[in-house]
């Protein structure tokens, strides 16, 4: 898989935001406030992978996600669509990129416009991209509809008649009306009923199967991560800070943040696991050093001066942490 | 979750016009001065239509033996100082409050729309620009900005239309364009980007719909106030032009005889008033029904 | 008709009943606007204890919480059976000026999303010391000292500084911790923690869970947690509650309903459950039956792999089968 070609190359891609310009204060003249929602990211997406960007909000995840839509300009570094750069594609480039790549939201009621019939918003992008006749539309949006499982007579349904299951089915119908290569999805499974969570999941990775979709998936959940995710990246406040393989990195997690998170989840029967304290900083002037020493039980003097770059260990990982778990 | 769903925003969808009928019936019971409001509304534009049929006489029918003459069998509402029916021409005056109200609503909400809607979508200084405009017509109240312009236009029912109509630009505007502000920033609008939907198509299909609806309920609220100001202006002598049966003219004209026969003027102001009451709790009616902000607290 | 039948049959049956329960639900059943939400919803809950409700949304949960908070008492809603709380015989019949004395004070709720539950306009300390002076009838400095205690037990550093805050100084982890120092100002005999994590990141959620347990505990107070994550309940939870479309299908201790469940629902509530190593999930068809239109026998029979002709005509009745209450014709 690691032959394929790159769908996505994010190489040290940066977004900082100005909070404001600086002032005066009783100490003198105060520098620029910045918030730094990305700093250094390297992600590289192959095709017919499928990649899970886990972290808690305020770690950077969806920032990174719209810088890889193109719907956020990145301030440095580059964010690549096969090989272009995706802020400044052709219009020829563009249009198969809009075509290719497809979205699905969080929250998928706000994603589809209230007025529209499921037919015509399932129809959308299909009409745009004109891939059939008008007087086959309907079979088509018949067909997605069955694809994601919902009967045909949904086409003529407004979202605001449907379940919140159901709302997630149609956007995941819009998502491939437009034969995508490439799904992006932004917690697409969660605030769900466990019922509806575990029918989506499989929908999602049986579409992943049968139609050899690229998937980049946005969640918060290490299970749902490891349930539809071969590869996984684990974010803190705008860095990677460990990726590899989803199961190895969650059977034997090299940085303390992954081992947290991993303690963190609930499991049957087992009492709550010693958690970690505090909270995720704010991301405004951040302190030198690690970004995660403040909560590391294993911090020790030089993380809090140095930052631990995203680094490849022996064991062919790649961790961002001086003090990695490795026994 | 359950609760929610019952009330939900399927609602909205499910009431469209053609089951109007049978959605007052269900809303005779629990809100009884709504239902009798539109069905007080609906008997003045019914008046309005056939207003040859239904009405005694002729609006400008001058009966020689009953000048002033207090309600009778003959003339169920009296006569005014000319001997003409009063009940003729209040039946034939709705049509002029109905024109002037449903047309001059129509030009200020297709300017402010227009307007609201260019102002929503633009940024710097056209942005600017057209919202200095609005605030412009805001600044005065609507009739003394209709009064302003009847004094250039000159008096005419046309041009009280035009008058009102243009007054009533500003506070649609407003409305306008905080709505497309706000669809605009909605997920769905950045989604159908992201699927390559081309700007225009963008606008015309999920920005507009999402815009006119609220318009549309906020039109049916402004209908009062455009009558209201358009009978004003009749009355101060500025609008419609003498002898049409207009209800403000016809208030003017019992003023002087207020004292010893107050139906002149009391039964056309009678009319204006039951009418505006009723339209306004259409209005506010439609509004309960349609508007999520509303509907989500009831 | 049919409900009203097996209605009596539930009342025969013997039920695994608490000897001296803080509170108990006995065949509670609500309808809103004619439409039946809770139906003859039956549990109980001892000193000490905590239970979880859990089941898919629309079954009733954040209803029973409702219920118990005396927070459904409206001309819209109509409420039949019995709620036993402490020495009160029946709350469900008592008027409003009995639930002002109980309500804040002995029975207290958390809500799902903090930021919604404050009121953005005052501070903390006015928050918190609200019930303070007005339940306990605490003067300003002992109110002050009570409030600040209050927020250090709830994990709030420079608890003096954050009464001075507002809501929206804070980030949804302290939000929350402030809504639990506000819950159990007074010292509630019962906590009702409505999904009191699904807002927060799991590391806080953690946090969050600790917090409410340790609290609760200490004050020996008993507590129902609404759920939809049945791990987490089954890391919290005494006793668990599982209800489906407004009826309880199985309740008891959290062992043996979560461990060896009985019920087709609960288990297959347990296979929708995703953990680190799941390989494949078989989550049951379909969604819960609308409001309106509830099958006529058991409700959950148009989605059980199990139903046979009984279950599509008779509701099962709530019995006592190996330690725990089940609604159900073919448990195993």
């Amino acid at each position: 898989m690691s032959d394929a070609a790159p769908i996505f190359r994010l190489l040290d891609v940066e977004k900082v935001y100005q909070i404001d310009r600086g002032g005066w204060s009783r100490l003198g003249r105060r520098p620029p406030r910045q918030l730094a929602a990305l700093d250094g990211i390297r992600l590289t997406v192959r095709a017919g992978d499928s990649v899970a960007l886990v972290g808690e909000s305020g770690s950077g995840k969806s920032t990174l996600l719209r810088v890889l839509l193109g719907l956020t300009e990145s301030s440095d570094g580059r964010a690549l669509y096969r090989g272009d750069d995706i802020e400044t594609l052709t219009d020829d480039k563009r249009r198969s990129f809009q075509r290719d790549v497809a979205m699905i939201y969080q929250d998928a009621r706000a994603s589809l416009n209230p007025r529209l019939k499921a037919l015509d918003l399932i129809g959308e992008p299909i009409r745009q991209h004109a891939l059939c006749r008008e007087s086959e539309l309907r079979d088509r949006v018949a067909a997605l509809l069955a694809r994601v499982g919902m009967p045909a007579d949904t086409a003529d349904r407004y979202p605001g008649q449907l379940s919140g299951g159901q709302v997630r089915r149609v956007a995941i119908a819009r998502a491939l009306a437009s034969e995508p290569k490439v799904i992006v999805a932004d917690e697409a499974v969660s605030g769900l009923d466990v019922s509806t969570q575990a029918q989506l999941l499989n929908l999602l990775r049986g579409l992943q199967h049968e139609m050899g979709l690229t998937l980049m998936f946005i969640t918060h959940d290490l299970a749902v991560a490891s349930y539809l995710c071969r590869r996984i990246a684990v974010m803190y406040l705008g860095r990677i800070v460990e990726t590899g393989p989803t199961k190895e990195v969650l059977r034997h997690p090299l940085h303390p943040y992954t081992r947290a998170l991993l303690n963190a989840s609930p499991r049957f029967f087992e009492p709550i696991a010693e958690t970690l304290p505090g909270e995720i900083p704010s991301p405004i002037d951040l302190p030198p050093g690690c970004r995660f020493a403040g909560r590391c039980p294993r911090a020790a003097q030089d993380c809090r001066t140095h930052e631990p770059p995203l680094a490849t260990t022996h064991t062919k990982r790649e961790v961002a942490c001086l003090h990695p778990l490795i026994d | 979750m359950a609760i929610r769903d019952l009330s939900g925003a399927d609602r909205g969808v499910r009431l469209r016009a053609p089951t109007l009928l049978r959605f007052l019936a269900r809303q005779l019971d629990a809100r009884p001065f709504f239902v009798i409001a539109t069905v007080i509304s609906l008997a003045f534009l019914f008046a309005a239509i056939f207003a040859p049929w239904v009405a005694p006489y002729a609006p400008n029918f001058q009966d020689p033996d009953a000048l002033m003459a207090p309600p009778s069998a003959a003339h169920w509402c009296g006569t005014d100082s000319f001997g003409q029916d009063l009940l003729s021409r209040v039946i034939f005056g709705t049509r002029y409050v109905f024109l002037i109200g449903f047309s001059s609503v129509v030009i200020g909400a297709a300017g402010g729309l227009a307007i609201g809607l260019a102002a929503g979508l633009t940024h710097g200084a056209v942005e600017w620009g057209l919202m200095r405009f609005v605030d412009a017509i805001l600044a005065l109240p609507s009739l003394i900005m209709a009064i302003a312009f009847i004094s250039i236009l000159g008096p005419g029912i046309d041009k009280v239309i035009y008058a009102v109509g243009f007054a009533m630009i500003g506070p649609f505007a407003r409305t306008v364009r905080a709505d497309v502000l706000q669809v605009r920033a909605q997920a769905f609008v950045e989604a159908a980007g992201l699927m390559g939907v081309d700007r225009l198509r963008i606008i015309w299909r999920h920005i507009l719909p999402n815009v006119v609806f609220p318009l549309a309920v906020q039109a049916t609220i402004r209908i009062a106030e455009a009558i209201l100001v358009s009978s004003a202006l009749s009355f101060l002598g500025l609008g419609v032009v003498p002898p049409a049966p207009d209800w403000g003219l016809m208030i003017s004209e019992g003023r002087a005889f207020i004292s010893i026969v107050p139906w002149i003027s009391g039964v056309p102001g009678a009319a204006l008033a039951l009418l505006l009451i009723s339209l306004s709790i259409v209005g506010d009616g439609v509004r309960e029904q349609f508007d999520p902000k509303l509907r989500a607290n009831r | 008709m049919m409900t009203q039948q097996s209605a009596r049959q539930t009342n025969v049956l013997p039920l695994t009943r608490h000897r001296d329960p803080l509170l108990s639900f006995a065949d509670i059943s609500l309808a809103r606007n004619g439409h039946s939400v809770l139906d003859r919803v039956s549990f109980d809950l001892g000193r000490g204890e905590t239970l979880g409700l859990v089941g898919e949304s629309g079954a009733g949960k954040s209803t029973i919480a409702l219920v118990a908070m005396g927070l459904l008492r409206s001309p819209a809603v109509t409420l039949e059976g019995r709620m036993q709380f402490a020495e009160h015989g029946n709350l469900l019949a008592e008027p409003e000026a009995g639930w002002a004395t109980l309500r804040g004070r002995r029975i207290a709720m958390i809500f799902q999303d903090p930021a919604s539950a404050l009121n953005p306009c005052f501070t903390v300390g006015r928050q918190l010391g609200d019930p303070l002076r007005r339940l306990l009838g605490f003067d300003q400095a002992a109110t002050r000292r009570r409030s600040i205690e209050l927020l250090e037990s709830a994990g709030l550093n420079d608890a003096e500084a954050r009464l001075a805050a507002f809501p929206h100084e804070l980030s949804g982890g302290m939000q929350q911790r402030v809504m639990i120092a506000i819950a159990l100002a007074c010292n509630p005999e019962l906590l009702l923690a409505d999904e009191p994590t699904s807002a927060l990141d799991v590391t806080i959620q953690a946090q969050i869970m600790q917090l409410i347990l340790s609290q609760v505990r200490a004050r020996n107070a008993s507590c129902i947690f609404v759920l939809h994550d049945l791990a987490l309940a089954s890391q919290v939870c005494d006793r668990i509650v599982v209800l489906y479309a407004g009826q309880v299908v199985e309740s008891g201790p959290a062992e043996s309903v979560l461990r060896r469940s009985l019920h087709p629902y609960t288990n297959a509530l347990k296979s929708c459950v995703i953990e680190l190593d799941t390989e494949t999930l078989t989550p049951p068809e379909g969604g819960l039956p609308a409001i309106g239109a509830m099958p006529a026998g058991c409700r959950f029979a148009p989605r059980c792999s199990r139903a046979t002709a009984l279950c599509a005509s008779q509701t099962p009745p709530l019995r006592a089968l190996e330690g725990r209450d089940i609604a159900c014709w073919h448990p195993g």
